[in-house]
C-alpha cells in the first residue's frame, strides 16, 4: 500500500491537538477540565511520536508512546485521587478559588 | 486516495472532539467531546499500522482514563462546579499558543516533509518489513527485549499510582 | 541471566533494585508484620538498610570504575550508563533520602499523618531519580521522572485533611503535568529528528543539523520548557512557592533537594550530551532563565513572611546560578554545578530541619516570626540555622561559599563579566533577606517559652547536616575531587 498522507500532515494534526491542550490548560479554570487539556497534549505527542515511528519504520516511536500512555493512567489515577480531597475538603472545583497558598 | 479520505475523517474527529473539549461548559460533556478526539486520535494510529496502539488507546485511554474521569466527575458536585467561572482572563497567553502553534503550522506546510532528513531508504514507509511479523509481535519483542528496563520501571510507577490513590482517597488508612 | 539481562545489567541496576526492593519491603511489613503504630520506628531501619545496600551497590560500582579505569559503564543497550556524574548524583540522593526520613518521624507524629507507606514513597522516589541521574536514553529519562514526580505529588499531598497540603498537592500536580507534556512532545521532535532515543544518537544525528533550524529550535524550546519547569527557574517557577509552603515540611524539604538536584542532572544530561552541538541556540534561553531567576527569585523572597515560602523564591535563585555554570560552559563551570548542588543539598536540609524540629502540637513553625528568640530557647538549632543561612548567602568559611566561588570563577574564565557582576549583586540582596530571619532568631524575644522536643533521629540529622556544611567549607579539597570526577566525558 502506497502512502498519500504526508508526515507533515500529521505533525501539523498534532501541532494543532497540542496548542489546543496549551489553550485549554491556561484558560479553563475548572480543575478537571484543565486536567483533560493534559491529556489532550500528552495524545498530540502520541500522535507525532506514531506518526515519526511510521515514516522511520521503527518501533521505537510505539514504544515511547505505550508507555507516555502507561504514565498518563498513573498520573490520572493519582491526580484524580488529589481532585477528590480538594473537593473533600473545599467543595470546589474552580481553581482560583483553591488559593490559599499566596503572597 | 482512502487513506486520505480516512485521515481527514479521523483528523476532523480529533480536532473536533479538542475543540469541544476545552469549549464546553459541563464537565460531562468535555469529557465525552474528549473521548471522541481520542477516538480519533486511535484511528489515525490505525492508519499508520500500529494496532497494537490503536486496541490500547481504545481499551486503556477511553476504556480506563477517560472512564475514571467520568466517575470523578459524577463523583463530585456538578451543579454547583458547571455555576462557577469556566474561563480565566488569560487571553493574552491562549492567542501566544494560537500564534505559536500557527507559526509551526506554516512552517512545516511549507518545508514539508524536508524538515526532517531522513536515512535513505526510509522514503517511501508503510511497505515496512512485514516479514518480522505484525505490529504486535515486534512490539513486543523490543518492549521485553531492547525496553526492558522501562518495562520493568513502569510496574513500579502503577504501584506508586496504586499505593498514592488509597492514601489519598481512602478515609482511614 | 540473559542477553538482554546480563550480569553488567545487573550490576549496573543493583542500587535501583536494591530501592524498589526495600520500597516494598517497607509496604509489605507495614501492614503484615509491624501494625502498631510504635513499631513504625522498624521501618526507618528498614528505610536505613535499604540505602545501605543501595549504598554498597554505588559503592561496587564507584571501585570497579576506578579500578578499571574506564570512564563509563553502559548497559542494557546504552540505556543506562555509570559514570562520574550518576556516581556523584546518586551519593547526594542517598544523603538527602537518609537525612529527610531521619526528620520526618517526629514530625508526622505530630501532624497525625503518620503511615509507613511514607517512607516506602521517599525509597521509590529515590529509585526515579536514580534513573534520572543515570538514564541515556530518552524512555528510561522519562518513565524516571515521572516515578519520581509522582511519588511527589502524593507526598506533597501527604496531610489529606490539610487544606493547603491538598492545594499544594493539586498545583504540582497540575503544571508537573503540564511541564511533562511539553517535554515529551520536545522528546517527540528529538526521536524524529535522530530516528532514535539514545542520547549518544541523537547527539550525532543533532550536530550533523544547522543550530538555526526551526524544527531543531522547536524541539529545543520545547524540551527547555519542561526542564526549567521541573528545577523551578523563572519563568515557569509558579508552581514552586506553592508546592512548597503547602506541602509537609519535611516533603518540602526533600523536594528543595532531592527533586532539584534530580532536575538538575537531568538537564546536564540534555544540554551536555544531545544538545551540546546547539549550544548557540540553547544559551542566550538559558541566560534569560537564570537572570530572570535571580531576579524574581531574590526581589520575591524579600517580601515574604513564610519561611518556606521564602525559601522557595531562594530555591528559585539557586537554580538561577547553577544554570549560570551551565551557561559559562566550562570544566570549571560544570564542576561548580555539581558542587553547588551538592552544598545546597546539605545546607538546605539542615534550615528545613531546624522548621521541623519547630513544629510541635499547636505550633506550625514556618512563620518568621516562630523563630523568634530562637538563640534563648535552643541555642544549638540557632547556630544550624545560622550557619546554614550563611552558606544559602555565600558568606567564609561555609560551604555555600565554595560553591558561590566556582560559578563567579568559571563566568569570569569564560569572558562573561556581566553575568558575574548580575550574579554577584543578587548575593547583597539575598544577605539581606536571609539576615532578616537571622535577626528574628537573635534579636527578638521569644514569644512563647515552650520547649523545643527533638528526638534522636532529629539531632542525628542536625549533626549530619551542620557537619556537611560546614566540612565543605573548611576542607573542600576532597569534595573538590569527588565533583571533578563528575564531569561528563
Amino acid at each position: 500500500m502506497t502512502t498519500a498522507v504526508p508526515l507533515s500532515w500529521y505533525l501539523i494534526l498534532s501541532a494543532i491537538l497540542f496548542g489546543l491542550g496549551v489553550a485549554g490548560f491556561v484558560f479553563r479554570r475548572n480543575i478537571i477540565t484543565v486536567f483533560m487539556s493534559i491529556e489532550l497534549m500528552l495524545n498530540a505527542v502520541n500522535l507525532s511520536f506514531v506518526a515519526f515511528s511510521y515514516q522511520l519504520r521503527q518501533t521505537d516511536g510505539h514504544i515511547y508512546t505505550f508507555f507516555v500512555m502507561v504514565v498518563a493512567a498513573a498520573e490520572a489515577a493519582v491526580g484524580l485521587a488529589i481532585i477528590l480531597t480538594v473537593f473533600k475538603n473545599r467543595a470546589t472545583l474552580e481553581i482560583d478559588e483553591v488559593s490559599d497558598l499566596k503572597n | 486516495m482512502l487513506d486520505t479520505i480516512f485521515f481527514y475523517l479521523f483528523a476532523l474527529l480529533t480536532l473536533l472532539g479538542a475543540v469541544l473539549t476545552i469549549t464546553r461548559r459541563s464537565a460531562v460533556h468535555s469529557a465525552i467531546s474528549l473521548i471522541v478526539s481520542l477516538v480519533g486520535v486511535a484511528g489515525l494510529f490505525l492508519l499508520q499500522r500500529a494496532e497494537f496502539l490503536f486496541a490500547v488507546q481504545i481499551v486503556l485511554y477511553i476504556g480506563g482514563i477517560m472512564l475514571l474521569f467520568l466517575f470523578v466527575i459524577m463523583l463530585v458536585n456538578l451543579d454547583r462546579a458547571e455555576r462557577e467561572r469556566q474561563f480565566s482572563k488569560a487571553w493574552w497567553l491562549a492567542l501566544a499558543c494560537v500564534v505559536g502553534v500557527g507559526a509551526e503550522i506554516a512552517y512545516f506546510l511549507t518545508k514539508g516533509p524536508a524538515a526532517f532528513q531522513f536515512p535513505p531508504g526510509a522514503a517511501s514507509p508503510g511497505v515496512a518489513s512485514a516479514a518480522a511479523g505484525g505490529n504486535v509481535e515486534r512490539l513486543a519483542d523490543a518492549l521485553f527485549s531492547e525496553y526492558l528496563l522501562p518495562f520493568e520501571m513502569a510496574s513500579l510507577l502503577l504501584l506508586v499510582a496504586v499505593v498514592g490513590s488509597v492514601i489519598l482517597a481512602k478515609k482511614r488508612i | 541471566m540473559s542477553q538482554y539481562y546480563t550480569a553488567t545489567d545487573h550490576f549496573v541496576l543493583v542500587p535501583a533494585i536494591m530501592l524498589a526492593l526495600f520500597g516494598c519491603a517497607i509496604l509489605l511489613f507495614d501492614f503484615w508484620v509491624f501494625p502498631e503504630p510504635k513499631q513504625r520506628k522498624w521501618l526507618l531501619a528498614f528505610l536505613a538498610l535499604g540505602e545501605a545496600f543501595a549504598g554498597y551497590g554505588l559503592w561496587q560500582q564507584h571501585t570497579y570504575i576506578a579500578g578499571q579505569g574506564i570512564a563509563e559503564l553502559t548497559a542494557f543497550q546504552g540505556s543506562l550508563v555509570v559514570d562520574g556524574f550518576s556516581l556523584f548524583f546518586n551519593w547526594m540522593f542517598i544523603a538527602a533520602a537518609s537525612i529527610v526520613a531521619l526528620m520526618s518521624y517526629r514530625y508526622l507524629e505530630v501532624e497525625g499523618e503518620h503511615h509507613g507507606e511514607y517512607y516506602s514513597l521517599i525509597l521509590l522516589a529515590q529509585c526515579g531519580m536514580y534513573f534520572l541521574a543515570s538514564g541515556a536514553d530518552l524512555i528510561t529519562l522519562f518513565v524516571g521522572l515521572e516515578l519520581m514526580a509522582l511519588c511527589f505529588y502524593i507526598m506533597v499531598g501527604f496531610l489529606r485533611s490539610d487544606k493547603r497540603s491538598n492545594e499544594a498537592a493539586m498545583k504540582y500536580l497540575l503544571l508537573g503535568g503540564f511541564s511533562s507534556g511539553f517535554l515529551a512532545y520536545g522528546f517527540s521532535l528529538l526521536y524524529g529528528l535522530s530516528g532514535s532515543t539514545k542520547l549518544s544518537e541523537i547527539g550525532v544525528a543533532i550536530a550533523r543539523r544547522d543550530p538555526a533550524d526551526p524544527v531543531l529550535l522547536l524541539a529545543m524550546v520545547t524540551t527547555t520548557v519542561g526542564l526549567l519547569f521541573k528545577i523551578s527557574a523563572v519563568p515557569f517557577h509558579m508552581w514552586a512557592p506553592d508546592a512548597y509552603e503547602g506541602a509537609p515540611t519535611t516533603v518540602t524539604a526533600y523536594l528543595s533537594v532531592g527533586s532539584k538536584a534530580a532536575s538538575i542532572a537531568f538537564l546536564l544530561r540534555i544540554f551536555l550530551g544531545p544538545l551540546a552541538s546547539a549550544r548557540a541556540a540553547w544559551e542566550p534561553l538559558l541566560v534569560f532563565a537564570a537572570i530572570a531567576s535571580l531576579t524574581v527569585g531574590n526581589l520575591a523572597a524579600i517580601s515574604q513572611h513564610n519561611i518556606k515560602r521564602l525559601l522557595a523564591y531562594s530555591s528559585i535563585s539557586h537554580a538561577g546560578y547553577m544554570l549560570l555554570g551551565l551557561v559559562a560552559g566550562n570544566e570549571t563551570g560544570i564542576k561548580g554545578v555539581a558542587v553547588y548542588v551538592l552544598v545546597y543539598t546539605f545546607t538546605n536540609l539542615g534550615v528545613f530541619l531546624v522548621i521541623v524540629a519547630l513544629r510541635r502540637e499547636g505550633l506550625v513553625g514556618d512563620n518568621i516570626d516562630d523563630l523568634a528568640g530562637l538563640m534563648h530557647k535552643s541555642p544549638g538549632y540557632a547556630l544550624l540555622m545560622l550557619i546554614c543561612l550563611l552558606s544559602l548567602a555565600g558568606i567564609p568559611p561555609t560551604a555555600g561559599f565554595i560553591g558561590k566561588y566556582y560559578i563567579f570563577l568559571s563566568l569570569i574564565q569564560a569572558g562573561r563579566y556581566v553575568l558575574a557582576a548580575a550574579a554577584a549583586l543578587y548575593v547583597a540582596v539575598a544577605i539581606y533577606y536571609y539576615f532578616r530571619i537571622v535577626r528574628s532568631m537573635f534579636m527578638s524575644d521569644a514569644e512563647d517559652a515552650g520547649a523545643m522536643e527533638t528526638t534522636f533521629g532529629v539531632r542525628v540529622a542536625a549533626a549530619l547536616t551542620g557537619l556537611g556544611t560546614l566540612g565543605i567549607g573548611i576542607f573542600p579539597e576532597p569534595f573538590l575531587r569527588f565533583a571533578g570526577q563528575s564531569l561528563i566525558r
